[in-house]
């Protein structure tokens, strides 16, 4: 289980998250959702520990992150953000290889391998193992990076609008495999997210942030609504119930 | 053809140039020659392996292909100790002066510097990478103007003395000091290697590496410090030349097309040193040493650094 507790962060004088207290729980997928600047993607970066935060406790099944060794957490939490530019030289396979790194630091091992070979398949990535990334489209070099957080094999996923600049097919495969992460592996996915019917349709908490704050969590039915819509959004959101999916049309 | 292959193919090319470098019309006194070249030979090893070996570290933890060692200022504050040096005790002074002690005071004040400079960035935690290149960047440019200004004042006579050290050059290294810089190399190597195995991942780039579990600043610090005892190094035994590294570590990407970074390294370490023997070797049999080594260096990476740029031009 993830526990925030009373969580602090400020960016020169200017309080980008305050006072944040949230539990998520495991085998679950927490979708984050707001406004542009809320804050969402600097609290799922203080959680996998790649900004550091100012006050109060973040701790992962009981542990403190700031306490564990680097290497021992990176075998618990991964994340991927979402800008993925890498100006190396590197095929699928070998990008996928390197979610090994805590295990083996770089010297992989039969076992290791194994589970390069697995998250391949599960992103369907076999005919395109030995193609360089930037010979790649920008969803399936999404999926690459995806099938290296899934070698990494942690329970906590943590992904920063993974759905950036994809189109409906790829979005939708995307949120599909998460899905499936959660209800065949028992993964805990926390994602953030803009598109709030994709945060309906895939997940099964939501947290709603606003400057900084959170203004409402629960339940997927319970956030996606109109009320507490208006708050997040200071729009008028009408919510179609459409083969038991809530959906919102906000155009 | 794989980087393996390839790298062996290097190391054939960089033996036989050292091979041609001893061996090229040796006749007279081989007793006095044979030595002096052997000696000339390891000095290059050592500056363009150091050079090569501490631009590539570099150019993983900045995430910058077009980024040099000398952006931290240790070239500019080389020239501007020598320069003090003449400009406090004359040029005899610098030709009285051991070379031992000449040595150790430039290799000493730069990795003094280099510490006070990381320490004091490192101490909040604004510790972003780019914000210390910037400082190393002004801080260069600094010792620049002051070395200009001192250089205009002294004695035209004095000032031939102090031109002289602005360029590296291979033709008259000490013995002493190159043994020595043999022990530093050596074990800051050494210190090196158990950080070797984080340089693939810090590629990819900082998030990926915290991600995957590099205890980062901690590992960035170490590897700064390696760079700049290396710098120090090469830049006090034959002077100012990292223009060089830019040159070889681009090639060496581009040649063996590989990530990994044992073989980047032993790459552009083997390239660098066939440039060197090859430029210094022009520079002896061709130009009868009307020039100096680090002007065909930075003419030649000069060239390739304008290609560079409009390649990445062109990408993006």
């Amino acid at each position: 289980m993830v526990k925030i507790k009373n969580v602090f962060k400020m960016y020169n004088q200017k309080k980008v998250i305050e006072d944040v207290s949230l539990e998520i729980e495991k085998g679950s997928i927490t979708s984050f959702i707001g406004p542009n600047g809320a804050g969402k993607s600097t609290l799922i970066s203080m959680i996998s520990r790649l900004i550091a935060k100012d006050e109060g406790e973040i701790t992962i099944d009981g542990y403190d992150i700031m306490h564990v060794k680097n290497n021992e957490l990176a075998k618990k939490i991964s994340i991927l953000k979402q800008s993925n530019s890498i100006n190396l030289k590197l095929t699928v396979r070998e990008l996928i290889s390197f979610g090994r790194f805590p295990y083996s630091q770089g010297r992989l091992t039969k076992e290791d391998w194994d589970k390069v070979e697995e998250a391949i398949d599960y992103m369907e990535l076999r005919d395109m193992q030995h193609k360089y990334l930037d010979e790649l489209s920008g969803g399936q070099r999404q999926r690459a990076h995806i099938a290296m957080v899934i070698a990494q094999d942690t329970e906590y996923i943590l992904l920063d609008e993974p759905l950036n600049n994809l189109d409906m097919r790829h979005s939708v495969q995307i949120m599909k495999t998460l899905r499936r992460l959660v209800d065949e592996l028992g993964k805990t996915i926390l994602i953030v997210i803009h598109d709030i019917n994709f945060a309906s349709c895939y997940s099964d908490h939501i947290v709603a942030l606003k400057d900084g704050k959170i203004v409402k969590q629960g339940r997927t039915c319970d956030v996606i609504d109109k009320c507490v819509l208006r708050d997040i959004y200071d729009m008028d959101i009408d919510i179609k119930h459409i083969d038991n999916q809530r959906i919102c049309v906000y155009f | 053809m794989g980087y393996k292959k390839k790298t062996i193919i290097l190391a054939i090319i960089a033996v036989l140039l050292a091979a041609l470098f001893i061996f090229y019309d040796l006749h007279g006194n081989i007793g006095y020659i044979l030595p002096r070249r052997i000696i000339k030979v390891v000095a290059i090893i050592i500056t363009g392996g150091a050079i090569a070996f501490s631009t590539t570290i570099f150019m993983t933890i900045t995430n910058n292909r077009i980024l040099t060692p000398s952006v931290l200022g240790l070239d500019s504050l080389y020239l501007l100790i020598q320069t003090v040096i003449i400009f406090v005790f004359g040029s005899r002074s610098l030709v009285m002066m051991s070379s031992n002690l000449n040595y150790l005071v430039s290799i000493g004040a730069m990795i003094i510097f280099s510490f006070v400079l990381f320490r004091i960035l490192f101490k909040g935690e604004s510790n972003n990478i780019y914000f210390l290149l910037l400082i190393g960047m002004i801080l260069g440019t600094f010792f620049g103007s002051f070395t200009s200004f001192m250089q205009v004042l002294i004695d035209p006579n004095e000032f031939m003395v102090a031109q002289d050290r602005m360029f590296a050059s291979i033709n008259n290294v000490n013995t002493n000091l190159v043994y020595l810089s043999i022990v530093v190399v050596i074990l800051i190597t050494l210190y090196f290697l158990r950080y070797l195995k984080y340089l693939d991942v810090l590629a990819l780039g900082k998030d990926h590496a915290v991600n995957l579990g590099v205890p980062y600043d901690f590992v960035i610090k170490r590897l700064l410090i390696v760079v700049a005892v290396l710098i120090s190094v090469a830049t006090a035994l034959i002077g100012p030349i990292t223009f060089l590294g830019l040159l070889v570590v681009n090639v060496a990407y581009e040649f063996l097309k590989t990530y990994r970074h044992t073989y980047l390294i032993i790459g552009s370490i083997l390239i660098s040193i066939i440039a060197l023997l090859g430029g210094q070797f022009i520079v002896e049999k061709v130009f009868t040493f009307n020039t100096t080594i680090s002007v065909i260096i930075n003419f030649i990476g000069g060239i390739y650094f304008i290609y560079l740029l409009l390649k990445e031009n062109k990408s993006w």
